[in-house]
């Protein structure tokens, strides 16, 4: 049985080494300090699709990212471990979005991609941290979401079976296909890159990627239909304007402050009487430090 | 997370070598591949290009998975039950991701599966690969048992077994017995030719590495009533045929997770690789050969994770109120760590470049016959491999043995516990300098080319590339080293004894690879400004190093070798 795998990958700062001019003077992410990589939880959901792939021969692994031209590169590097190839989302429009925005766009594309069995992402992204993207885009395609999953324990008869990590312990789940699934980085580690797929797809380009190719790079790009990277614009989605970009997204940032956390006050007490402890955790729930 | 090539700047610089043009051009024909692959480069630009991004790869999942899992590897250790071996599961795990990364058979031609890399970026990948973890370093650099199966194996047994080993399964070369050792003339293991033609092995080879490997390469004696080397054939035994069993696996100090078997052959089935008689002669002397320069890169892999550990702790580790770097007793070690490291290093690219180069040659001769000029080229470059090779051995081997002392050392007391990992690099640095033919057997190979001018040779060559200014001071030095060389050759020449020879070699041997690894630092240095401090420290000790031996060997009376004679 083949199936067709979509991918959702994000091109994310790389916020796990920040440096001191990780932001800029107005608060906003200094994207030239931190390197961009292919979002980890996204990599633990491409392992999941490759394993797909592994036993059900004849499976494509589609990546569809959102973002800059640039994000052709999570394309390439999901084909250097096993992806088939990919689709830049991007366009002026799209930006600015978010996390509603986002979902309507991508959902969009999938629609577009049309024929897909599973849809599988990470859980969230490291630079919003929201997990929102993935569910919202089953809401949107009106399909069954699983998130928090660890393992795709077996597809197949129209059936997903996935293991699901959960705060205390772990839950087994069937779905039914198509689904969105979106994968927590307890699952298993994605698989490095292949030194012949990395030779053999180095020069996979986006549309726009294709200008200022050197002429004997070019040629080899014409000649193998494998190494162009779909670039899908927001009218080619059929988006409507009022739902994607900045016009398309309620949440409006208005300020991003460095928070310090730091004991200012501090409350000493014998802890022999009951009642004084009491007193102190009702105020701690009431102040929403616990509960 | 670490990459273990990008972190490192000198392994691009060795392999940006200018004489990289040449190697690719002939390893690649001049890009023919192309049109028929579509993971083989369309010009070199392309291809070093695809070695860098390559070694990349090499480098992500050394700094990562290999080198994360080095301690477990060695405390867990592989283990043996039924005759055969279970790799210890950090080792598993190793050799997965790099069959995933497809790493194996690198070096083999793509027709088979390989990658087509030279011999120099696959060399890199194992001096990488050593220092995250030396004893996967000879399960992983197994591989190039392939190079010798491809050079004479026949073409059947080409499309059989190298597409098999680059897909990933593991390969072994059993050599030793229990009384062939470095003596490898003395092999009894037996192969008998069965009335159908085919051949069978019968009795016990030991210290094999990787013992119980897919396929494996093997030496016997094929000519009953033969008690020499040249009657003795090379064969190979496929692990699917059965016939083979591990009967137990050495209880080693080092490397400990690469498992070293004993092995016993009952009426194992095996095909005849080459003609009978020159299993020793031709095709094991290019198999040691191959693994020698191996080993070097394992040994350069132990001397970089020797000195990076010691010169973190000297970094980190306070007294007196401030760090121990700070003191010039520890900070003049580590230097010279590093100028050793630096030395071999440069000496193990050079090496491989002249391997790549006959190697290149060799098999441009199986599709085409090669024009006097190239003939004339190959054979030299053959030379200066056999010349280069047991002295990398070698040297290299020695030098991580030193390192591995000093990283000791830099870190006092706390070195001498299981604490840290330099107590586990002393103990796998203890075989380099053993294996493959001991540090006194590359004297052996190696004395040949300084009594008949090889050494000198490459010096010469190497004397007549153009440094700048700045680093004219270091050259006169070197020329200053070479003349004392030459004079304590001519002084051994003089007194035309094979003993004296043979006693003084390791101090010619020595004095010879002081000179080389100082020219070639010299030449790294004129390339890259990088190299000028190493250059200099290496400069500084190899000057020592050549008066010691020159002043032992001009004041050296032969009469006093008898002093020496232990009974």
């Amino acid at each position: 049985m083949s199936l067709n795998i979509i991918v959702l990958a994000k091109q994310v700062p790389d916020t796990r080494n920040v440096g001191k001019d990780a932001m800029k003077a107005d608060g906003t992410i200094n994207r030239a300090a931190l390197p961009a990589i292919f979002n980890p939880e996204d990599l633990n959901a491409l392992e999941q699709a490759l394993r797909i792939k592994d036993a059900n021969p004849g499976s494509t692994v589609t990546i569809l990212t959102m973002g800059l031209p640039r994000a052709a590169e999570v394309i390439r590097e999901a084909m250097y471990r096993g992806a088939d190839g990919g689709i830049v989302l991007t366009d002026r429009a799209l930006g600015g979005a978010d996390t509603l925005a986002t979902s309507y766009s991508l959902a969009q594309a999938v629609k577009k991609i049309g024929n897909y069995d599973i849809i599988l992402g990470g859980r969230q992204a490291i630079d919003g941290d929201t997990a929102q993207v993935g569910p919202q885009i089953a809401e949107k395609l009106g399909i069954p979401q699983v998130t928090y999953a660890e393992d795709i324990l077996s597809i197949g008869d129209g059936k997903v079976v996935v293991k699901r990590r959960l705060e205390n312990g772990v839950e087994v789940v069937k779905a039914p296909l198509p689904c969105v699934v979106t994968v927590n980085g307890s699952a298993a580690p994605c698989r490095p890159r292949n030194a012949q797929r990395l030779m053999k797809f180095k020069y996979a380009v986006s549309e726009s990627e294709k200008n200022g190719l050197k002429p004997e790079i070019a040629a080899i790009v014409e000649k193998r239909p494998y190494l162009t990277i779909k670039e899908w614009g927001a009218a080619f989605v059929e988006a409507d304007p009022e739902q994607i970009g900045l016009a398309g997204s309620p949440t409006k940032v208005k300020a991003v402050e460095n928070v310090v956390f730091t004991a200012k006050e501090n409350l000493c007490m014998d802890g022999k009487n009951d009642a004084q402890i009491e007193d102190l955790v009702k105020e701690l729930i009431a102040n929403h430090t616990i509960g | 997370m670490a990459n273990f090539y990008t972190d490192n700047p000198d392994l691009k610089h060795h392999l940006n070598h200018p004489m990289m043009q040449k190697i690719v051009a002939l390893k690649e024909r001049n890009y023919t591949d192309a049109e028929k692959f579509d993971y083989a480069p369309i010009n070199f630009e392309d291809a070093m290009d695809n070695y860098d991004k390559v070694l990349e790869i090499v480098g992500d999942i050394c700094g990562t998975t290999i080198a994360e899992n080095a301690e477990g590897v060695d405390h867990e250790g592989p283990t043996v039950a039924d005759g055969r071996v279970t790799y210890a599961s950090g080792t598993q795990q190793n050799l997965e991701v790099c069959r995933a990364a497809g790493l194996m058979g690198m070096s083999m031609p793509r027709r088979l599966g390989g990658l087509n890399f030279p011999i120099t970026p696959y060399i890199m990948a194992a001096d990488i690969v050593s220092r995250a973890d030396t004893g996967f370093e000879n399960l992983w650099g197994l591989q190039d048992c392939a190079e010798t199966l491809y050079e004479f194996g026949n073409e059947e047994q080409k499309q059989k077994y190298i597409p098999r080993v680059c897909a990933g399964e593991t390969m072994s070369m059993d050599l030793t017995e229990p009384d062939a050792g470095s003596d490898l003339q003395a092999v009894m293991l037996k192969a008998t030719k069965k009335e159908d033609g085919t051949w069978v092995l019968n009795g016990v080879k030991r210290f094999i590495t990787n013992g119980d490997s897919d396929i494996h390469l093997v030496l016997a004696r094929s000519e009953e009533g033969t008690t020499d080397g040249r009657g003795l054939s090379m064969f190979i035994y496929d692990k699917r045929n059965g016939g083979v069993n591990v009967r137990r696996i050495e209880n080693k100090m080092g490397i400990k997770g690469s498992p070293t078997c004993e092995l016993v052959y009952k009426n194992a089935p095996a095909e005849l690789c080459g003609d009978t008689r020159m299993g020793l002669i031709k095709y094991v002397m290019a198999l040691m050969n191959g693994a020698r320069l191996g080993i070097a890169a394992q040994s350069v892999g132990v001397s970089e994770l020797a000195y990076r550990e010691a010169l973190q702790y000297a970094r980190e580790r306070m007294q007196f109120g401030k760090a121990i770097i700070e003191f010039p007793a520890v900070s003049e070690m580590l230097s010279i760590m590093k100028a050793k490291l630096d030395g071999s290093r440069s000496l193990l690219y050079e090496t491989a470049r002249y391997v790549d180069l006959y190697k290149a040659y060799e098999d441009i001769a199986k599709e085409r016959s090669l024009t006097p000029d190239e003939r004339k080229e190959c054979k030299q470059y053959k030379k200066l491999a056999d010349a280069l090779t047991p002295m990398a051995k070698g040297m290299s081997s020695e030098y991580c043995n030193q390192n591995a002392y000093d990283c000791i050392q830099v870190h006092g007391g706390s070195g001498f516990m299981k604490d840290y990992a330099c107590e586990r690099i002393y103990r796998d640095a203890r075989i380099t300098s053993i294996y493959e033919g001991t540090t006194q057997l590359q004297v052996v190979a190696a004395i040949r080319h300084v009594t008949t001018g090889t050494y000198m040779t490459l010096i010469n060559g190497y004397d007549a590339v153009e440094v700048r200014e700045e680093l004219a001071g270091l050259k006169e030095n070197l020329r200053a080293m070479t003349a004392k060389y030459q004079e304590a050759v001519a002084k051994v020449a003089e007194v035309n004894d094979q003993a004296f020879t043979d006693f003084m070699a390791r101090r010619l041997v020595e004095m010879a690879s002081n000179v080389v690894m100082g020219y070639l630092l010299l030449l790294d240095a004129q390339r890259s400004e990088s190299f000028v401090r190493t250059a200099s420290v290496y400069n500084k000790m190899a000057e020592a190093e050549v008066a010691k031996h020159s002043d032992f060997i001009a004041k050296f009376n032969p009469a006093q070798q008898e002093l020496y004679t232990v009974r």
